[in-house]
């Protein structure tokens, strides 16, 4: 239901057409810089949707700032308006606590806040949020992976850093196993800090310490790509599965051109949703309307039947 | 090993000379009791593959603290080793892909691949040595800068996105990293080549003696007419031709370079030479103690890994433990 909402309510910004425009908009967005293979997807996403909206927007002037840390992310907001005058601001924020007081000053000055991906602290300073589902990352994950193994076997977690998203990734995924494939079992669950070279290590050591594994949650593609390795090194047959996550262009082309016998799917949890975030956030401001106060992007299984859809071959992610 | 006896106190050889003959050794005892610890936890920690495994980890980070141990004798610093293996790696990956059509994805082009990675380690430590002496900043303000100028570029090369080696190029230089002689992994039969060369130059040679005695009195090294500058320089030559050994390794293992390749390799590498006995102000180190200091950071990791005692979280908490405790068990040499 969520997913036909969200599409809904894409089509329904979208059609609102150029001709409708009011006034001038300024739209400041605030991202983080590319400093990982998702953040880098972010920026991409981000000024593709800029040169699509001005084009579509001839009213709307949209600037996209990147910020390598939250610091320097508050002082870009703060110049945002004061030097180029924003009236809409669309942040994806480093981190959810140190920003939330300057985006709250923005909202209170009369700019129209809109948050991607990490909500804020107190809630109140935005006037929309736009973000992934997390819960459902895990979720979806556990459903597939319960099902290709039959309901039976051990798998082993890869975790990302510790973080809230982390924490509500791998609790979903455990707790859809445990109700749906209770004979699945959890080896074990370790940082891999969403890295290729920590997630080689710890997989090394999975396979020193576990005789038989049958599958490996990843849960990111970065880190897949590291566990993918270490399973070759040690020429280890018995693991049949490994499910990264997150849609990493290489990662999706594995499961669309099918060859790969270990990667047959993946979850996405898209960089495209600053996209998404930009052009809501733009019909709304154009047609004078307030978005939607909350819009759950869903995380979604990718398959063979469907990988062509999340296929961006130009993006560096 | 030639800690100069400036020691006003320096009694004759007793109890104290025994207590520091223990404490360099420190560093060995200490690897030895993590490894009978891990052991007993997982008997799996002492198989053959395991050991090689850590060993192979422990490769990187120790063939770059080697070069490390000969800054940082000579009372230098090189902050921006991870990030000089992150731009050298991207740096040889899109050289490579970019020659295969014509070269060919075979032998030719890796050797080239390889080559260009010696090439740009030593110009950045050609750059680094130039900049600290000639233009006369501090080593630590150099090095920040170019960690980050190092970083940035790899980034901005990258799009933020990965750098992945031709797929027929990754094929043909797999060995490099998966590849063994008599049994033992190639990175274990460098890393071993390059700590012994290490310690022969430090200990055997001219240039070693010259090195430690500029770390020990600058000034009265100058006195000595020798050639602070040359010296100086070529230590951080020695440092990014080690990078770049570590990098003509690493690159195989992943056959890709990210914005977040090599993060943090600068402090590894400095607590390797650190536990290992050498002093942080310089004048006094060996490369036996990095070797052994490289292993015993990769030798926690893995235990960690292996077993379940305690909690992930604080799996950075044990590391520091150790550090300091080995540092402790030191400290009767300073």
């Amino acid at each position: 239901m969520k997913h036909i909402t969200y599409t809904l309510l894409v089509s329904m910004a979208l059609g609102v057409s150029g001709a409708l425009a009011q006034g001038k908009q300024v739209i400041g967005v605030s991202i983080p810089s590319a400093d990982h293979g998702w953040t880098g997807g972010v920026v991409y996403h981000a000024n593709e949707a800029k040169k699509a909206l001005e084009k579509q927007y001839p009213n709307a002037t949209i600037i996209v700032k990147t910020a390598k840390d939250a610091t320097e992310q508050a002082n870009q907001i703060q110049d945002l308006y004061t030097v180029n005058k924003i009236n809409t601001l669309v942040i994806l924020p480093y981190e959810s606590a140190p920003l939330t007081a300057p985006v709250a000053n923005l909202k209170k000055q009369g700019v129209y806040t809109v948050v991607v991906d990490r909500g804020l602290t107190d809630a109140s300073a935005q006037d929309a949020y736009v973000a992934g589902d997390n819960p459902g990352f895990g979720k979806v994950a556990a459903q597939y992976m319960g099902k290709e193994m039959g309901g039976k076997g051990n798998v082993v977690i890869l975790r990302g850093i510790p973080t809230v998203i982390d924490n509500q990734r791998v609790d979903a995924f455990e707790a859809a196993l445990k109700a749906q494939y209770p004979g699945v079992k959890v080896l074990d669950k370790k940082f891999g800090n969403w890295n290729r070279d920590d997630a080689f290590k710890v997989m090394q050591d999975y396979l020193t310490r576990f005789p038989k594994i049958d599958a490996v949650w990843a849960s990111d593609d970065d880190m897949a790509v590291g566990v993918l390795r270490a399973i070759q090194q040690a020429k280890r047959t018995d693991v049949k599965l490994v499910l990264g996550g997150a849609g990493m262009k290489e990662m999706i082309k594995r499961v669309m051109d099918g060859n790969d016998k270990l990667i047959r799917a993946n979850v996405t949890y898209p960089p495209s949703m600053i996209a998404d975030a930009m052009k809501l956030a733009v019909a709304a401001r154009v047609a004078g309307k307030a978005m939607p106060k909350s819009t759950i992007i869903p995380s979604v299984l990718v398959t063979k039947s469907n990988a062509s859809k999340f296929y961006y071959p130009n993006s560096p992610f | 090993m030639s800690t100069p006896t400036t020691d006003p106190t320096a009694t004759p050889r007793t109890a104290r000379s025994v207590l520091a003959r223990v404490g360099s050794l420190g560093p060995l005892l200490g690897l030895i009791a993590v490894a009978l610890l891990a052991t007993a936890l997982n008997p799996d920690f002492a198989s053959f593959a395991n050991v090689s495994n850590v060993l192979t980890r422990a490769a990187f980070i120790g063939i770059i603290a080697v070069g490390a141990t000969f800054v940082i004798i000579s009372g230098g610093i090189d902050l921006s080793v991870g990030s000089l293996a992150a731009l050298t790696a991207g740096t040889v990956i899109l050289i490579m892909n970019a020659l295969a059509p014509s070269l060919g994805s075979g032998v030719p082009t890796v050797m080239v691949g390889m080559l260009v990675a010696l090439v740009v380690g030593a110009l950045a430590g050609l750059a680094h040595g130039t900049l600290i002496t000639r233009g006369r900043i501090e080593p630590f303000i150099v090095t920040l800068g170019t960690l980050g100028i190092f970083r940035a570029v790899l980034t901005y090369l990258s799009q933020g996105g990965s750098i992945t080696l031709d797929l027929k190029l990754s094929d043909t230089y797999s060995p490099v990293y998966y590849g063994s002689v008599l049994g033992i992994p190639v990175p274990i039969l460098v890393f071993v080549a390059v700590a012994l060369l290490g310690g022969l130059v430090l200990n055997r040679t001219r240039y070693g003696r010259y090195v430690q005695a500029i770390g020990s009195n600058e000034q009265v090294a100058r006195y000595a007419a020798i050639d602070v500058t040359r010296v100086k320089i070529l230590t951080y030559v020695v440092q990014g031709v080690c990078v770049a050994l570590a990098t003509i390794l690493y690159v195989p293992r992943l056959g890709s370079a990210s914005p977040s390749t090599g993060l943090l390799w600068e402090l590894e590498a400095i607590a390797a030479v650190i536990i290992g006995g050498t002093a942080l102000r310089g004048g006094a180190g060996r490369v036996w103690g990095t070797v052994v200091g490289a292993v015993l950071l990769v030798t926690i990791e893995n235990m960690l890994n292996l077993t379940n005692i305690i909690s992930v979280y604080l799996n950075a908490a044990v590391q520091g433990v150790v550090i300091i405790l080995v540092a402790f068990f030191q400290r009767g040499r300073r």
